[in-house]
């Protein structure tokens, strides 16, 4: 555990320092790419000359947003389309092939329904992350063992305990990695549709440094958004460990 | 000695006392998904389960040992004929019937301290009393140095311990036990088997114990329910004479091997049509 996150780290500073040495050679063109040093010198810029902060805020709500949708609608369906045979009939081909339809061409849709603000945004990233999380509800609920069903009706427990008290801890794992996969499925649509659309956030800053030839700023912002998501990540991929190592026999 | 004691302490109890459970002309089929064919899988069966007595199954795989246990546990509804419970139609599971299924039924994300305390906790009963039971149980069926573990941490036959404690501390009336020392050998399971027998005289409860272990059976019970090749029927129930105070000594007393000699020369036969109609076996 420990040796192999060691590994990683040793993977991730062998290329960092690669890329160093590469700018520091003139290998790469400071047009292209910018050393890592300098992306570092940026980001501490970007940090503390509080330039950002705004768009920092404006993103990290959107994308909460987005998560707090996704999660909750997301698990409220999965419920529900697995409760009822004729929904799951009707609806599972499509939940099969959804992420082979690229959501981002809805994009204009949603800008006629909203308007270019974070509600166009939140809805593009919602549609892009909601349907793992109602995947993953239906995937949790179908895996639950049958007799840990059957001992809950032996202690005859109500169908509300049965849920808390049974299904939804039995499932929980599944769950999680349905929330886990709407969290990065967010991160993506928000920032991409800022990108694509918006007139804020960091998505745009990007974007706006990029279309200006501010490599500095943009790789700076980039790095940000690298450690920001991987933070999340790793946190989120701790507690799902801890839940899965609970799971299996 | 305790033998001919025993018949003549239980005969006349038998004979007034209404029996704990009774199925009447049951028959279960299975409906195949989608189509109007049905397997008949179960009976029909008539049953008196007597009061407080030691009931085990014995028959060939597939025959309906667990179809049978699902009707009398209430989770399946016979498809003809009647069971009942304390006198009462079974419909839905009776309170005061504790089931211990042929598969692990653990709850992974519990303890196995609190997978223990989870019946107890639904009915409502005091934390002393809660803690009192479970120190006992957990002792009982040997857990006590994994109280704080988690299933996934345990092997299958202390994970099916477990399910063995989380129903006996309810302190159920009627005791059903599909193949629950499965997971052991041998030797754990006489110890274990000893150890069911202790508990079943301290609670008088009605026991039903579906087994493969002919073994087991004849050690055990007060009855033997020999079943058929499916559709499961009972050909045959031996009563074992063993006097009250049994345990697992007994298979080394020549009365035993009697036994063992009777249910398997009803159970051969049948088993044998079983692996001919599964185009195994014999021909
Ligand atoms: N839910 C079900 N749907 C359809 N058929 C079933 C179902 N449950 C059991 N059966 C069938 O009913 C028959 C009896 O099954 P059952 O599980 O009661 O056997 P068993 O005696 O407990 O077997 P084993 O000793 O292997 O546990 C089998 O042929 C099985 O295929
Ligand atoms: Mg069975």
């Amino acid at each position: 555990m420990r040796y192999r996150a060691l590994v990683t780290l040793a993977v991730v500073l062998a290329c960092v320092l690669a890329l160093e040495l590469a700018c520091a050679l003139g290998w790469v063109a400071r047009t292209v790419i910018i050393p890592p040093s300098e992306m570092v010198g940026s980001l501490r810029d970007i940090l503390w000359s509080g330039e950002f902060n705004r768009a920092i805020a404006l993103t990290l709500t959107n994308v909460m947003i987005s998560v707090v949708i996704s999660i909750s609608a997301g698990f409220v369906l999965g419920v529900a389309i697995h409760a009822s045979d004729f929904l799951r009939r009707a609806v599972e081909p499509y939940l099969a092939s959804y992420y082979a339809v690229p959501t981002f061409i809805f994009y204009p849709v949603f800008i006629v329904l909203f308007g270019v603000n974070s509600a166009a945004i939140i809805a593009i990233a919602v549609l892009l992350s909601i349907v793992a999380m109602i995947t993953a509800t239906m995937n949790g609920l179908d895996r639950i063992p049958t007799v840990l069903l059957r001992t809950a009706r032996i202690m005859r427990l109500s169908p509300v305990k049965t849920a808390l008290l049974i299904q939804l801890p039995a499932a929980a794992p599944y769950f999680f990695t349905g929330a886990r996969l709407s969290v990065a499925y967010s991160f993506i649509g928000v920032i991409a549709s800022e990108f694509i659309l918006s007139g804020d956030g960091l998505g745009y800053a990007i974007a706006y440094a990029y279309n200006n030839f501010e490599n500095r700023q943009m790789y700076g912002l980039m790095l940000l958004i690298v450690i920001a998501v991987t933070l999340v990540n790793m946190t989120l991929d701790r507690l799902d460990r801890r839940l899965q190592s609970r799971l299996r026999r | 000695m305790t033998v001919l004691a025993m018949a003549s302490r239980d005969a006349p109890k038998a004979a007034i006392e209404p029996p704990a459970a009774s199925l009447r002309g049951v028959t279960r089929h299975y409906r195949f998904p989608g189509g109007a064919k049905t397997l008949h899988a179960l009976g029909p069966i008539d049953l008196d389960l007597r009061q407080g007595e030691f009931f085990s199954v014995v028959g060939p795989s597939g025959c309906g040992k667990s179809t049978l246990l699902d009707v009398l546990a209430g989770l399946n509804p016979p498809s003809e004929g009647t069971a009942s419970f304390e006198g009462k139609p079974i419909a839905g599971v009776p309170d005061g019937i504790g089931v211990v299924f042929q598969e692990d039924a653990s709850f992974p994300w519990l303890t196995v301290e609190a997978n223990v305390a989870f019946g107890l906790k639904r009915a409502g009963i005091g934390q002393a009393e809660i803690d009192r039971r479970v120190d006992y149980a957990v002792g009982f069926m040997g857990l006590r140095d994994f109280r704080q573990s988690y299933p996934a941490q345990l092997s299958g036959g202390m994970r099916q311990r477990v399910c063995i404690a989380r129903t006996l501390v309810l302190q159920p009336r009627l005791i059903l036990l599909d193949e629950p020392f499965g997971a052991l050998d041998q030797q754990t399971r006489l110890i274990m088997g000893d150890e069911l027998l202790r508990l079943w005289r301290e609670t008088r409860a009605t026991v039903l114990l579906i087994t493969h272990s002919l073994d087991e059976a004849a050690m055990l019970a007060d009855r033997v329910g020999v079943m058929s090749a499916r559709p499961g029927l009972f050909i045959d129930i031996i009563e074992t004479g063993w006097p009250s105070d049994r345990d697992s000594r007994i298979v080394a007393d020549p009365r035993f091997g009697e036994m063992t000699g009777r249910i398997w020369e009803k159970l051969r036969t049948e088993t044998m049509k079983h692996m001919q109609t599964q185009g195994a076996g014999p021909r």
